[in-house]
């Protein structure tokens, strides 16, 4: 894993790259969403750089880590990753949502090497991973399931569904975390309809919990290598994040949820992330 | 006449299934004793698992688990399947994942648990929905040959048993192919199409119509897709009109399956026995058969209808 553990300077560099990713292909699109795509850019970052092993030559690898993106609609980031990683060629992202793509506005696992699971409706993701860890318990395989939720999200009932199975059969080896960036298409969480306290939850559907910046990868590698070393129960990360992270005028801007930037927005944003 | 009810099939049919097929998972939501996916669990506890009163989860899981090659049969009511449809659509039928949903207690038959219980617009639901096969056995020999065979193919499937002891129709010796339909007798003058129960009703409705003068064919047609058109067609065009019988509502199940198939390919009449855009209510399942006029008294009234019109022609 050393090996494939880039500096920190490196991340945070592919951390830019795939922000600039995610800007232009939504600007081509004409439509998706950045905010929550730009939230969880280090978490996914981190998770395909420094964690996940995965083979981009071979991207059904039995024994790959799998990554579920149970936020589906931040499928830019998860694409871009995939890119920089090298599952697909780059170009492919201007064809994001656009007829004939395989870039679907959410995740389509049928269509995208490297998608280990088709997610959009929220909440079916972090089932989906339930199920995959418990396929390696029972194949008694040393990979790890990585499930990456949003906070809105967790206003889905089926979450709790998930999390309680997950505990009940002690899946330690799967991980989740939540880009926690306080903002819903309606709204803050917390106004909308409040799922919190979200780590008190957690514990009490018998989860480890942390919680950290999201943004930062020192916070996020330290979480991941303690989330790792947890045995008998699943363990969530709680990563509190700034939604449109990176691009001044939608960071913490509801409206940033799922709306395309114009060219002279592009500019604008790759003008900030260099 | 022998009786097994479908779901005693299935659980037969697991249980003998879980050494061939080292892949095979089984889930369960707190049913599993009365869906008989407990009797893979006596058998085979480390591939089985109760995952409680939560089908979204359930369907999720299976989803999880198919995608990692894992042959999966999750199991509740029918009713509650349908709870899970956007989960069914979404994450199993959509990314074509190998799972089988093998749901039980589903139609009138259920009894006196009554209408929120009792499964009735489920094949109608399950039918439009891309990449999804859809079996509704009719006795015991038939789901334990529909679950071999469901097991064996790549895909979801949503097999749909009763609660009910039937009477048993096939013996071993029955080939049951998926998408494949069986003529159980023989006849020139018209052809009932069912599935599940009411293939058993449609058979005594034909032994007395012929009693009657009439020469009654009969089909068992299990597979509600993909549907077997050819049988249909071959029967309309052979006997010239079609009485379609189910426990199911007759809105978008097996009836209106072939009432596509006809319109779109003949000017053969059909009727349509089945329930009639209505919910049930609690009593004995016979008694809920005739309330609610899936009987052999309306698959004959039926008949005559048809042939009538046929008769005009």
């Amino acid at each position: 894993m050393e090996e494939r553990m880039l500096e920190q300077e490196k991340l945070a560099g592919m951390a830019k790259q795939i922000r600039r990713d995610i800007v232009e292909m939504l600007t081509e699109a004409g439509s998706g969403h950045p905010g929550g795509s730009l939230s969880a850019t280090e978490i996914v970052t981190y998770l395909y750089f420094a964690e996940m092993q995965v083979d981009p030559t071979n991207p059904s690898w039995p024994d790959r880590d799998r990554f579920i993106l149970s936020k589906g609609h931040a499928a830019p980031v998860l694409y871009a990753a995939l890119v920089e990683r090298g599952f697909f060629p780059r170009e492919e992202l201007l064809t994001l949502r656009k007829i004939n793509s395989p870039l679907q506005g959410h995740p389509d696992m049928k269509k995208v090497p490297g998608v280990d699971m088709s997610t959009g409706s929220l909440g079916q993701g972090f089932s989906a991973a339930v199920g995959m860890a418990l396929a390696g318990k029972i194949d008694r395989k040393a990979y790890r399931v990585f499930a990456l939720l949003g906070d809105g999200e967790t206003e889905e009932g089926q979450v709790w569904e998930a999390a309680m199975a997950a505990a009940h059969y002690r899946l330690d080896n799967l991980l989740a975390i939540l880009d926690h960036n306080g903002l819903q298409i309606d709204g803050p969480v917390t106004e909308v309809l409040s799922p919190e306290p979200l780590e008190d939850k957690f514990r009490a559907f018998g989860w480890h919990v942390q919680r950290i910046n999201g943004h930062s990868f020192p916070e996020i590698a330290q979480a991941v290598e303690k989330a790792k070393k947890v045995t008998g129960q699943p363990a969530i990360i709680i990563a509190d994040t700034v939604k449109g992270k990176g691009v001044s005028f939608m960071e913490n801007q509801v409206g940033w949820h799922g709306n395309a930037p114009s060219r002279e927005q592009l500019e604008q944003a790759l003008a900030e992330l260099v | 006449m022998e009786k097994m009810a479908t779901r005693d099939g299935y659980g037969k049919a697991l249980a003998q299934m879980g050494a061939e097929f080292p892949d095979l998972v089984v889930l369960d939501a707190d049913l599993a004793k009365s869906t008989k996916s407990f009797e893979f669990c006596k058998h085979y506890p480390e591939r089985f698992f109760n995952l409680g009163i939560a089908e979204q989860n359930l369907m999720g899981v299976a989803a999880g688990l198919a995608a990692s090659g894992k042959i999966v049969f999750a199991s509740t009511f029918a009713i509650f399947a349908e709870r899970a449809f956007e989960q069914i659509r979404n994450a199993i039928a959509y990314p074509k994942l190998n799972v089988k949903l093998v749901v039980t207690h589903a139609g009138l038959t259920v009894g006196g648990d009554g209408a929120s219980h009792q499964a009735v617009v489920d094949l109608s639901i399950m039918r439009s929905l891309p990449n999804m096969t859809v079996i509704a056995p009719a006795d015991g020999v038939e789901t334990m040959k529909a679950v071999y065979a469901a097991a064996q193919m790549e895909g979801p499937v949503y097999l749909r048993l009763g609660r009910s002891a039937v009477p048993l129709i096939y013996d071993e010796r029955y080939e049951f192919k998926i998408g494949q339909a069986s003529q159980l007798r023989e006849g020139h003058d018209v052809t009932v199409i069912a599935c599940g129960i009411m293939v058993t009703e449609s058979l005594r409705a034909a032994e007395e119509l012929a009693g009657e003068g009439l020469s009654v064919r009969v089909l068992n047609l299990a597979t509600l897709k993909p549907l077997d058109e050819a049988a249909v067609l071959r029967c309309a065009q052979e006997t010239g009109a079609i009485v379609t019988a189910e426990e199911h509502s007759i809105i978008g199940g097996l009836g209106s399956a072939v009432a596509e198939v006809l319109v779109e390919n003949t000017l053969v009449p059909l009727q349509r026995v089945g329930v009639q855009d209505t919910f049930g209510e609690s009593g004995q399942p016979d008694e809920l058969l005739e309330k609610y006029g899936l009987t052999v008294k309306e698959i004959k009234e039926a008949v005559y209808q048809v042939m009538e019109r046929k008769n005009k022609k």
